[in-house]
């Protein structure tokens, strides 16, 4: 058994005194779909940047980060350098953004391709960044290498930055919100394309969003963040079928339901703490309904539970299960 | 809304918005004295250099701006003039914005310490009056035209620094920049491939406005003696020649009209380039 593609280890970052992600563990395998949950500022982007090492140099990360068992934290510059791009690739949420407004795509293609292949002919290049195209199903490909990022539409964009992140066929690709700049049906076929990718390239696909609906159709396990630690972590079907942590339950319930009519958005009190302000003890506490005093004592350590996932709250088999039950009735 | 623009849309129809008349203006005058200082041998004119007419005598069929002191001819030194400011301001700037970008991208690009450094070996450049800074740099290394470029140069780098470093800076934190790290950039490609490409438009527009600075300073060197010397027919050494005899105008007027051309000719088409170039002006 080879060692898994990605595995995160007690991942602790901190920016000076203020820590903003503690003790994350994540592991992704091969063909695998790990989806990243959390609202913004919950330190999602903030991991995602530091797997591919893209953090500033004074930003301590602490932890281990393995790709395919080598461990990546603490290497020089220079072989993450080698390996961002060639065995694990990003696609970043704004599209708009993400591109050189002065490079043809054809150009932009081209160089994503020649960073890790010296001495590939320009022919080739070009050869190569057509079919790129074609894979990631652009209409009129061959023109489209001659245009420029203003002259393409929003999901165009994203379908070119993602043909760039495929351009030397990556082990790992990791998406930060890859659909949010879009708009909805753009959405839906940028994800089916992802998902198409993955499957036919095997990769390791990792999906940071906030929106439950699209983790929910295409991730095989979830993270759930809140305030820079993991609350949840599972299989999706058991996160989300039975959440056993109050914020994943109150995120699952803040969502709408197309089928059902409701007189009012439920949302969870209160917002995020601030990175310096982060309370004692349990960091969902003051927002949750089921807060005890132990909650404000004590910090809840991750633990398997009945559904099959591991979550971080002292009421994990009473508290939710109960409010899930007076919801059904 | 149709009837409003027709009036303009009449006008620019054959131009372009950037081209007004002002700028059209500019172009023409740099380009008379492009052409007057590449083509100045074939004109048929006097030699700057003989004395080819009695002395100070005003404007004439003969000697259209007039002759000076030596019984040279104005017109005929006034377009020979061209020839050195032209060529040593387009030495001196193209000097500048090479040195300048260059450190002040890596200024930009790098960050901490080397940005301090290379940013207060500009900030203490600049603390220095222009004028005051290139004559004692000139006074330093002997008087003459290579010296004086050389002085304006060393005056002219740190404000390309500044303005690259902080383009650099804007520009750097941009998205595409991030993807592009994330795509396995080096730095070295990073800074060249996506972020100077996008930066270089101020220098440009800088560039041209300080051409007519630039001009203007060489003028002045060698009105007080640190230039061009004599006979070398230089604006700013005719005019110190002519200032003698204040009340023949002429000898001053030809090198005078001159420069007030050129700087306001780069003046007018640096407008228009930060017009057609800067979409805040818009």
């Amino acid at each position: 058994m080879t060692a898994p593609l990605l595995e995160v280890g007690n991942l602790t970052i901190s920016f000076g005194a203020l820590e903003v992600v503690r003790d994350v563990n994540l592991s992704l395998a091969d063909g695998k779909t790990l989806g990243l949950v959390g609202e913004s500022g919950c330190g999602k982007s903030v991991t995602m940047l530091a797997i591919m090492g893209l953090l500033p140099d004074h930003v301590r990360v602490s932890g281990s980060i393995k790709l395919r068992g080598e461990e990546l934290l603490g290497r020089p510059q220079g072989e993450l350098t080698a390996l961002r791009g060639k065995r694990m690739a990003m696609i970043f949420q704004d599209p708009m953004t993400s591109l050189n407004p002065v490079m043809t795509v054809g150009e932009q293609l081209g160089e994503a391709i020649a960073i890790h292949n010296r001495g590939m002919t320009r022919g080739d290049r070009q050869e190569r960044a057509l079919a790129l195209l074609r894979l990631v199903a652009i209409p009129l490909p061959d023109r489209r290498l001659l245009q420029y990022p203003h002259e393409l539409s929003g999901g165009m964009r994203q379908r070119v930055m993602i043909a760039i992140a495929m351009a030397n066929d990556p082990e790992l690709l990791i998406a930060d919100e890859p659909t949010t700049a879009l708009d909805v049906t753009v959405q839906a076929q940028i994800m089916e394309l992802l998902q198409r990718l993955q499957a036919e390239r095997k990769m390791g696909l990792m999906l940071i969003s906030h929106d439950l609906g699209v983790v929910g159709d295409i991730a095989d396990e979830v993270a759930i963040m809140y305030a820079g630690r993991i609350c949840e972590r599972g299989p999706v079907d058991a996160v989300f079928d039975s959440p056993h942590h109050p914020y994943t339950h109150g995120l699952l319930a803040s969502l709408p339901q197309i089928d059902r009519t409701i007189d009012k958005l439920v949302a969870i009190p209160g917002s995020l703490p601030s990175l310096s302000a982060r309370p004692a003890g349990c960091r969902f506490h003051p927002r949750c309904v089921h807060a005890q005093d132990i909650c404000r004592r004590a910090e809840p350590e991750l633990r398997t539970v009945a559904s099959g996932a591991i979550a971080a709250c002292h009421f994990a088999e009473t508290a939710v299960v109960s409010e899930r039950a007076t919801v059904r009735a | 809304m149709a009837d409003v623009a027709a009036p303009s849309s009449i006008r620019t129809r054959r131009l372009p918005a950037w081209l007004k008349l002002p700028v059209l203006v500019g172009i023409a005058i740099i380009v008379f004295w492009i052409v007057a200082s590449l083509s100045i041998d074939l004109w048929p004119i006097y030699d700057p250099i003989d004395m080819v007419g009695r002395r100070l005598q005003p404007p004439s069929a003969d000697h259209w701006f007039g002759t000076d002191a030596l019984g040279r001819d104005v017109l005929s030194r006034t377009l020979h003039g061209a020839r050195f400011s032209l060529m040593m301001s387009c030495a001196v700037i193209i000097c500048a914005v090479l040195i300048g970008s260059a450190i002040g991208a890596i200024a930009g690009y790098v960050g901490g310490i080397v940005d301090g450094a290379l940013m207060r070996l500009v900030d203490i450049t600049l603390s220095f009056p222009p004028i005051l800074l290139a004559m004692a740099v000139t006074a330093a290394m002997g008087p003459g035209l290579q010296n004086a470029a050389l002085a304006m140069i060393i005056v002219w780098w740190p404000v390309y620094a500044r303005l690259m470093r902080g383009q650099v800076l804007s520009i750097r934190s941009r998205e595409h920049v991030e993807a592009a790290t994330a795509a396995g950039a080096s730095h070295a490609r990073t800074l060249i491939k996506h972020i100077l490409p996008l930066s270089w438009s101020p220098i440009l527009i800088n560039a041209t406005m300080d051409f007519g600075q630039v001009v203007l300073l060489t003028a002045s060197l060698s009105f007080i003696g640190l230039g061009a010397s004599p006979p070398t027919p230089e604006w700013g050494s005719m005019i110190s020649e002519g200032a003698i005899h204040f009340y023949q105008w002429w000898i001053c007027s030809g090198p005078g009209v001159a420069i007030l051309s050129v700087v306001l000719g780069f003046n007018f088409l640096g407008d228009g380039l930060r017009d057609l170039l800067d979409p805040r002006s818009k």
